[in-house]
């Protein structure tokens, strides 16, 4: 079989992703058909820059979603013969299977492609969730910061300003180890970490329906029961039904992440909250005799939410940028993984000879942060504007 | 002005105490222990020839004690073998053993001996910070001024075509970190194979086998345009956008102000107005900015120089912690949080000369 020209690898590869451009076709038609009631969501769709970010990011997560289908190979199958092939290489024996390395072998013979595809997945299990639970963190810890001052402030800040003025690689490189697994540090770190945002769900709901107390016992019953069960699981490894589950590696990983993220954003909520705090609906809220937590997470968080939403899509980008970092210093992940930072770590010893097993999941890296970037900057236009 | 200055430097004493007792723990844990003493003596050793190894080093000692050794409010170790001679922190410092002082610590400004390196740990910090100290002058020289540029080019015609273009490109610059840009350099520009290199060399316009080196170990004997430029370009270009995105959001604030519509009333040129009602005020944000990019430059340099192979700071660092080197490890450490923690400390200053609005209180 012949070598494959750049035209037919690009529309193979379109064809591919197939699925991928079924689900956005889908969503945009959906969303810019009910754009005026939608919200914020649906303003996103007026701003150019916004929708361009959209799509990327939306691209990603249906490729992540459907990588099993996109994907041609079996991203840790080796074969014979095509080490370091070059994009577009037949196989010599497709034996019923997809007939061409499409963006060519890396330097153990394995699909490119395929590689990248399956290394969205692993970047998106915990991309996103790291970046949220560093959000709930944040917020649990900074409003009762900003709102109360004093020493509470000062002892949280003091924390916050330490952990930020360590360098991040060295304390990747000091909490991302497999002799720190063993001590079990990661699990301490998650039994505190965790526990928070099933604090702060748990206040929220009491504050808001702590005159109906039927309610609230119901909401908050349903909250512990999932949470402490998600607990156990994540935390500890010990769900007995065994749905939640991490890794110790991923949990080390998604701990050191969290752990990185949180005190920027307690600092971005402390702010918010000092500067809200001093607006006349708090005035109000606290002379008709509103709780504190009520007046802190149904009065200021609202108001905060534009700056909180943008900054978390900047967050999830930066979050993708640290474990690719992760993976560029090899820590933390088993070193067959196909996520992309250790995938461009494998590609760079050959990077002159033969870049592409490298600048695939390079330019896969930029692009998903890129359409983070962009999506943040509609949504920080289309927020201000109202 | 003074009790401010006063207070923020026992803050930042404090903070690098804390931050050292945790470097101190994290790398004194037994498994890492373990790990040390097999690189160091081989690494079929058993169970007990490590305890004995740990024992005669000086590792024996609870944690703290051998905290406070390193700070130097305890005595140093001092270990006796069955021969008679005397091994301990303090006496290769001296010729005789009976001469050694007892206290040698960071406070009697010894900051130890790097088992990585078989060198003083204050030598091979100063060597690899000077490197660094060149990486970091040269990001400086290319980033700042060209961020500013973009940034004020971007920001005084909000909305006009040249706004968007430079925009766009500094969220482009801010998503792509160095580990990507880097690899995306070399693969273009430093390979003899592939990218631009063997192109140009076709034309004739290249005698050398690479327009780019990217190996920038030979930077260390002269720093040249061609080994030098990749890794300075791939640092500057991640610090660049988010300093032009600054620099901008705070020009056009600027070009909306009241004094700006005064002088365009008055007759001034845009030119005249941009360059002298605008610049200056436009630049005290970014000021600020561009200290608090330090803390963020030095993850680009250890990512860069491990990638360029540049044996700085960073390329230390890394090497410290994959071979648990402890001491050169709290030596980074204490040198990385000195400079975040003074660069933060001169943006409040440079801020409060540049904006006479605040006043420290």
């Amino acid at each position: 079989m012949e070598e494959l020209g750049w035209g037919a690898i690009f529309a193979r590869m379109a064809m591919q992703f197939m699925p991928v451009w079924i689900g956005l076709v889908a969503v945009f038609a959906l969303s810019i058909g009910f754009k005026r009631r939608l919200g914020l969501y649906g303003k996103l769709f007026d701003s150019k820059v916004g929708m361009v970010g959209f799509a990327i990011v939306l691209f990603w997560l249906f490729t992540a979603l459907f990588a099993d289908m996109i994907a041609t190979h079996d991203p840790l199958g080796q074969l014979r013969g095509l080490r370091n092939a070059v994009p577009g290489t037949p196989l010599p024996d497709p034996d019923g299977g997809y007939e061409y390395y499409l963006l060519g072998g890396d330097s153990r013979a394995r699909d490119v492609f395929s590689r990248m595809v399956m290394g969205a997945r692993e970047v998106l299990k915990i991309a996103p969730a790291a970046t949220l639970f560093a959000f709930m963190i944040g917020i649990t810890l900074g409003l009762p910061a900003g709102y109360f001052g004093g020493r509470l402030d000062t002892s949280l800040t003091f924390l916050a300003n330490l952990v930020l003025a360590f360098p991040v690689i060295l304390l990747f490189y000091l909490l991302v180890t497999p002799e720190i697994v063993e001590t079990g540090i990661p699990m301490y770190m998650a039994a505190v970490l965790f526990l928070m945002p099933i604090i702060f769900l748990t206040v929220l709901w009491n504050s808001r329906y702590f005159v109906q107390p039927w309610k609230r016992n119901l909401y908050i019953a349903v909250t512990l029961v999932i949470g402490l069960w998600a607990y156990a699981g994540l935390a500890f490894n010990a769900d007995p039904l065994g749905v939640w589950g991490m890794s110790p590696n991923i949990l080390n990983v998604f701990v050191a992440v969290v752990f990185v993220n949180a005190p920027t954003v307690f600092r971005i909520v402390r702010g918010l909250t000092m500067d809200i705090k001093s607006r006349d609906y708090v005035a109000a809220g606290q002379t008709r005799g509103e709780g504190s937590w009520y007046i802190m997470l149904w009065e200021i968080l609202p108001n905060a939410r534009g700056p909180l939403i943008v900054d978390f899509c900047l967050r999830i980008g930066y979050t993708t940028i640290l474990l690719g970092t992760l993976g560029f210093f090899g820590l933390g992940v088993s070193p067959e993984s196909p996520d992309w930072g250790s995938t461009i770590n494998d590609g760079r010893r050959l990077l002159t000879a033969f870049p592409h097993p490298a600048l695939v999941p390079a330019f896969a890296l930029m692009s998903l942060v890129l359409g983070l970037n962009l999506l943040a900057d509609g949504l920080r236009e289309e927020s201000l504007r109202d | 002005m003074l009790f401010f200055l006063a207070r923020r430097v026992g803050m930042m004493l404090l903070t690098a105490l804390c931050l050292t007792v945790l470097v101190f723990y994290l790398t004194n844990l037994p498994a890492k222990l373990e790990t040390l003493a097999k690189t160091q003596a081989g690494a079929r050793i058993s169970d007990a020839e490590v305890a004995s190894w740990l024992e005669r080093n000086g590792y024996g000692a609870p944690m703290p004690v051998r905290y406070g050794e390193w700070l130097g409010v305890v005595p140093g170790w001092v270990h006796e073998s069955p021969d008679g001679t005397l091994r301990g922190r303090c006496i290769a410092r001296a010729a005789d053993p009976a001469e050694a002082p007892t206290y040698c610590g960071l406070l009697q400004g010894y900051w130890g001996w790097s088992t990585r390196f078989n060198d003083a740990v204050g030598s091979v910090i100063a060597t690899r910070l000077g490197a660094t100290g060149m990486l970091m002058l040269w990001v400086m020289i290319v980033m700042v001024p060209s961020a500013l540029a973009v940034g004020v080019l971007a920001g005084m015609r909000e909305g006009s075509r040249a706004d968007r273009t430079l925009s766009t490109g500094a969220i482009v610059s801010t998503a792509t970190p160095e580990y990507v840009s880097g690899v995306v350099f070399i693969a273009f520009f430093a390979s003899s194979t592939v990218g631009l290199s063997p192109l140009l060399r076709e034309w004739g316009l290249l005698d050398s086998p690479v327009l780019f080196q990217g190996n920038a170990r030979s930077a260390m004997e002269g720093i040249t345009f061609w080994n030098f430029t990749l890794p300075v370009v791939t640092i500057a270009l991640y610090g660049m956008g988010y300093i032009a995105r600054m620099t901008r959001a705070s020009m056009t604030e600027v070009m909306t102000q009241q004094y700006i519509r005064t002088a365009r009333l008055k007759g001034a040129s845009f030119r005249a107005i941009v360059l002298k009602h605008a610049l200056r005020n436009a630049l005290i944000a970014p000021f600020t900015v561009i200290m608090l990019q330090f803390p963020w430059l030095l993850n680009g340099v250890v990512i860069v120089e491990v990638l360029f192979s540049y044996p700085g700071f960073g390329w230390t660092l890394v090497e410290a912690a994959g071979n648990n080197d402890i001491e050169l490890l709290l030596a980074c450490a204490v040198v990385a949080v000195v400079v975040v923690l003074l660069t933060q400390l001169i943006s409040d200053i440079g801020y409060v000369y540049l904006n006479p609005r605040i006043r420290i209180s």
